[in-house]
């Protein structure tokens, strides 16, 4: 019966993975009003419940009750695929990311990873590439010209930007020797200072900004959401779209957002570690729950963060042209990444020899 | 039946099935998409022979990639069903016995094939054995046609790059 309670294991992982995501996300949308009312200083959302906080929930409602229109003339079968397909790949590439170390129950060992595949970040670009179709089929089966340009937009937008992305992990991956994000996580907190000097972001700093700014252009967030640029295009490939399909194309975009920062997080910031403290010291004083919930928590904070960022950003820095965004990611990201990848290469067969 | 031999057969029949609906489609995006299904069941039977590299590979460069373009071109020539211009007799024939050499070529290879199983070889699609392997025996070959890669990916930026004169006339045009 072994297999039997592995299977259970693993399916209260993924479900308590995808409810937390989607709370978190329900909550980022709540975080983006309020920071934004704050650097617009005015107050934002403060009707539903005490500072606003059932905000989410009475958008969500708003959006559940709207009346569903089919447009008449679009591929229904792919229309209603579109925004199912958004919502599938954003939730997708939490299955491989390590949200803390293991915990112990009754004797089990139950790591906190749903599969730690020896491809882990392969399996994310994997992901991330098929986050296209969301947006092109949408886009396309609206048969709306906005929708199309939008999502032929959207679509060219995000493969450009996978080419730098990869090229500016491949630097990474030359020092870490591993694909498997638990690993490198593992890898990270072998550093001095409790992990602290392990640190991706210490050794790759132009490969971390290579990496944002390209995770920034694959959510289509400012400075690069030009497909939803709603003065050029009324509001973007879910234009056709209403009811809690467009909640869902609205909401994948915030799911990605948790997902993107939790991969930055894992990748350059050392994951689950906690900063200044020994962990296996920890565990033998505390036990490997406490560690797993504080791992979890520090995991969690960085997240937070780049939430934040991704938050301030668009709140300070206006969009590109589109021009611009190929001009940024063909003629000044790439061979930026080509170059850091020959550094590091340098750097690591000196020291090696 | 073991659980992998159950894989096998829902993914064969997944790809068939599929496939023959890429050709039976009237409409030529839904044909793309149900390519796409393809190379999943594709990358399935990767994973199944145990080279997980390869079956990512394959999701990332064909299912990620090379089908956006498709859909892409697709999409913009708006390409209907109505519109599809009737191919003449001789084009038909053609098809068919093409088609047909095709099949018999196939069906002969499928025939003399000794059963080789080269996914059991250590894992060989594993990404260190994958890359011990290339680097080791296929240093050449592999480096040149990363060469090759790396010339049309400058190639792409040096295509996009304008040239100073073009941009000024155009300004002047405006």
């Amino acid at each position: 019966m072994i297999d039997l309670w592995f299977g259970l294991e693993k399916l209260l992982l993924i479900g308590a993975i995808i409810s937390f995501s989607l709370v978190v996300a329900m909550y980022t949308t709540f975080a983006e009003r309020k920071i934004a009312g704050f650097m617009q200083d005015r107050r934002g959302p403060n009707r539903a419940g005490p500072f606003g906080i059932l905000q989410p929930l009475a958008d969500g409602l708003k959006l559940f009750f709207k009346e569903e229109i089919i447009p008449l003339t679009s591929n229904k079968s792919l229309f209603v695929i579109g925004p199912a397909l958004a919502m599938l790949t954003a939730m997708l590439t939490s299955a491989v990311i390590p949200w803390g170390d293991h915990i112990e129950i009754a004797g089990r060992t139950i790591s906190l990873q749903v599969a730690d595949v020896n491809i882990g970040i392969l399996y994310v670009f994997g992901v991330v590439s098929l986050g296209v179709y969301g947006i092109m089929i949408g886009g396309w089966s609206s048969n709306n010209k906005f929708s199309l340009l939008a999502a032929v937009r959207g679509a060219s937008q995000i493969i450009s930007y996978e080419l730098a992305m990869g090229l500016s992990l491949i630097s990474l991956l030359l020092m870490t020797g591993s694909l498997s994000l638990k690993t490198i996580v593992e890898q990270q907190m072998q550093g001095g200072w409790g992990g602290f000097l392990g640190w991706n972001i210490l050794y790759q700093p132009i490969g971390f900004l290579i990496f944002l700014i390209c995770v920034f252009a694959e959510c289509n967030r400012t400075p690069f959401d030009l497909p939803e640029a709603e003065n050029e295009l009324n509001f973007g490939y879910h234009q056709e779209y209403s009811s809690m399909k467009l909640g869902l194309y609205l909401f994948s975009e915030y799911v990605n957002m948790f997902i993107s920062s939790a991969v930055v997080s894992t990748l350059f910031f050392g994951g689950y570690d906690i900063p200044f403290v020994d962990e296996i010291a920890l565990t033998a004083t505390m036990g490997a729950n406490m560690v797993a919930l504080f791992g979890f928590l520090a995991f969690f904070a960085k997240i937070a963060f780049f939430l934040f960022l991704f938050i301030w950003v668009r709140w300070t820095i206006p969009r590109f042209r589109y021009d611009q965004l190929m001009d940024l990611g063909w003629k000044k990201l790439i061979p930026l990444a080509l170059a850091n990848l020959l550094i590091t290469a340098i750097v690591i067969l000196a020291l090696n020899k | 039946m073991s659980i992998t031999e159950i894989l096998f057969w829902v993914l064969s029949t997944a790809a068939i099935v599929a496939a023959l609906l890429v050709i039976f489609s009237k409409n030529p995006v839904h044909s793309v998409l149900w390519l796409i299904v393809v190379f999943f069941a594709i990358s399935g039977h990767y994973v199944l022979l145990n080279a997980q590299f390869l079956a990512i590979v394959n999701m990332i460069v064909y299912a990620g990639a090379i089908m956006v373009l498709f859909l892409f071109v697709i999409m913009l020539m708006n390409m209907n069903a109505d519109q599809e211009p009737t191919k003449s007799k001789w084009m038909k024939i053609a098809g068919v016995i093409s088609g047909g050499s095709l099949t018999l070529l196939l069906i002969a290879a499928l025939k003399y094939n000794t059963a080789t199983t080269g996914g059991e070889e250590a894992g060989i699609g594993l990404i260190q054995q994958l890359g011990k392997t290339l680097f080791n025996e296929y240093v050449v070959p592999f480096e040149i046609s990363s060469v090759l890669f790396l010339s049309a990916m400058v190639g792409a930026v040096v295509l996009g790059k304008k040239e100073k004169n073009i941009v000024n006339s155009d300004i002047a045009n405006q």
